[in-house]
């Protein structure tokens, strides 16, 4: 599969990617590097605009999608304050896209509300890039994540994969694990009973003939993982303050909990973390999430080059 | 003597429609989606609840409603809630048409989201769109949000 033939297409969730679509695109992504670094350059998207719809407030997502459309040469325009426009009136999520559709050459839209992506899609004639919506999907970052695997470990398949933290109300994990299954991944799911990934989920993988573990206890499996991909564990999700500390606690990584880990094994987060990992980690070589935050660069970068009509 | 039985429990009409094989306990919802009470008609309706079928051990649900036919789109949410039923369109005491409901792969403007943030339910100007992924029982995903409806009947628009 060529990225060309993503040229126009709107880009909502991992789920309408096939195995081939999602090597193509993280192909694409590991030839950008060096242009996302700065090392080369290549305004392949001169003359183009970008549309940054931020419903919802976002460091990363934003400022890497700002940074992956100059670095290709686009203009971009974006809402930096959503009080102050028509949205704040009551005016439709439909309306605004077909406005805003009209101003430039692709719209990338992060809203609080699950399914918005697909609705803009539906209603721009550009390309829409999903950039998180709601508790929805939110594939760029399925697709950094998969790319800062495959980057660290040389190949997706058949890796070892412990998930530890909120799998429970986590949509970006639950789209993570979906793409993985195509890849054949092994995965363990480590999470208190309460945060644990949801029985629908599981048993639809087990339905397809893929079998997960799941545990409470994080020592279970250091030793055999590949890669730790750790995420945020609410408080808000707890009711009792000191449930929430005691949890927080059991699944804090730190250097003594890596000493029983395999050298090469990497540790991933989206960030922002609070305290699950220990700043003492960021110095070891297991330490790969501000890579992993780099890497949304190239990645949206390769996402914006093959809807946009970029060539490399 | 068995038929008498059964000509008891429901009595035959001259005109109307016949829902037979509804999926046992959905008939006070398809009786919903008729929209019929006090006010709406004016003949009779019987309705049997968790009735023998003759395809053996299997029980279902049947309702006939006199000098009334139903419209597409009612149909189209019977389908929803009771995939196997059958429609009877009785003429002078005679079937003068019968099939069974039919769920298309998609299901647009029947039923809202069961998920309240989905933006479906947002006052947004579109219709809700589903995706069958099971037919008996019926599982509808939401082409918006992924979510899958929880609770059909009661989210029939």
């Amino acid at each position: 599969m060529d990225y060309r033939e993503f040229f126009d297409k709107d880009i909502v969730s991992i789920r309408d990617f096939s195995r081939s679509q999602i090597e193509s695109i993280l192909d694409l992504s590991e030839e950008m590097v060096p242009y996302a670094t700065g090392e080369k350059r290549n305004k392949m998207l001169d003359g183009k605009i970008l549309g940054n719809l931020f419903f919802e407030p976002s460091t990363r997502t934003r400022l890497s999608f700002e940074s992956a459309a100059h670095r290709l040469g686009a203009d971009v325009i974006d809402v930096s304050q959503m009080s102050m426009t028509s949205i704040s009136k009551g005016e439709t999520l439909a309306d605004t896209i077909r406005m805003v559709d009209t101003y430039c050459d692709a719209i990338v839209l992060r809203h609080p509300h699950e399914g918005a992506a697909r609705l803009a899609a539906k209603f721009s004639k550009n390309p829409v890039i999903n950039a998180g919506d709601g508790a929805g999907s939110h594939p760029t970052q399925t697709l950094l994540d998969l790319f800062t695997m495959r980057r660290e470990k040389g190949s997706l398949d058949g890796l070892n994969i412990a998930m530890v933290g909120d799998l429970k109300y986590g949509r970006t994990v639950h789209s993570l694990v979906d793409a993985l299954t195509m890849f054949g991944a092994k995965l363990t799911f480590v999470a208190p009973e309460s945060l644990q990934m949801p029985d629908d989920i599981v048993s639809h993988l087990k339905s397809g003939g893929y079998n997960t573990k799941k545990t409470a206890n994080l020592e279970d499996v250091i030793s055999d993982a590949d890669v730790l991909y750790v995420t945020r564990i609410q408080r808000e999700r707890f009711p009792d303050p000191a449930e929430y500390s005691k949890v927080a606690g059991t699944y804090r990584i730190d250097n003594e909990m890596l000493r029983e880990a395999k050298s090469d094994m990497i540790v991933m987060h989206p960030l922002p973390r609070i305290d699950e990992i220990a700043p003492e980690v960021d110095n070891t070589e297991h330490a790969k999430y501000f890579e992993q935050a780099f890497n949304g660069i190239p990645v949206r970068m390769a996402l914006l080059c093959a809807i946009m009509g970029g060539e490399l | 003597m068995k038929d008498m039985v059964e000509d008891f429990k429901i009595a035959p009409i001259r005109n109307g429609t016949v829902i037979d094989h509804i999926t046992s306990g959905q008939a006070l919802n398809v009786l919903k989606i008729l929209n019929v009470n006090e006010t709406t008609i004016n003949s009779s309706i019987s309705v049997a609840i968790r009735a023998k079928s003759s395809k053996g051990s299997v029980w279902k649900d049947i309702i006939k409603i006199e000098d009334r036919e139903l419209d597409p789109k009612s149909v189209d949410k019977i389908a929803l809630i009771a995939p196997n039923a059958t429609i009877a369109i009785i003429r002078d005491y005679y079937v003068a048409e019968k099939y069974k409901v039919k769920l298309d792969d998609k299901v647009c403007g029947l039923a809202r989201c069961s998920n309240p943030d989905c933006i479906t339910n947002k006052g947004e100007p579109v219709e809700t769109e589903f995706t069958v992924t099971s037919r008996d029982p019926p599982i509808l995903r939401c082409t918006y949000c992924d979510r899958v409806l929880i609770n059909i009947s009661d989210n029939l628009i």
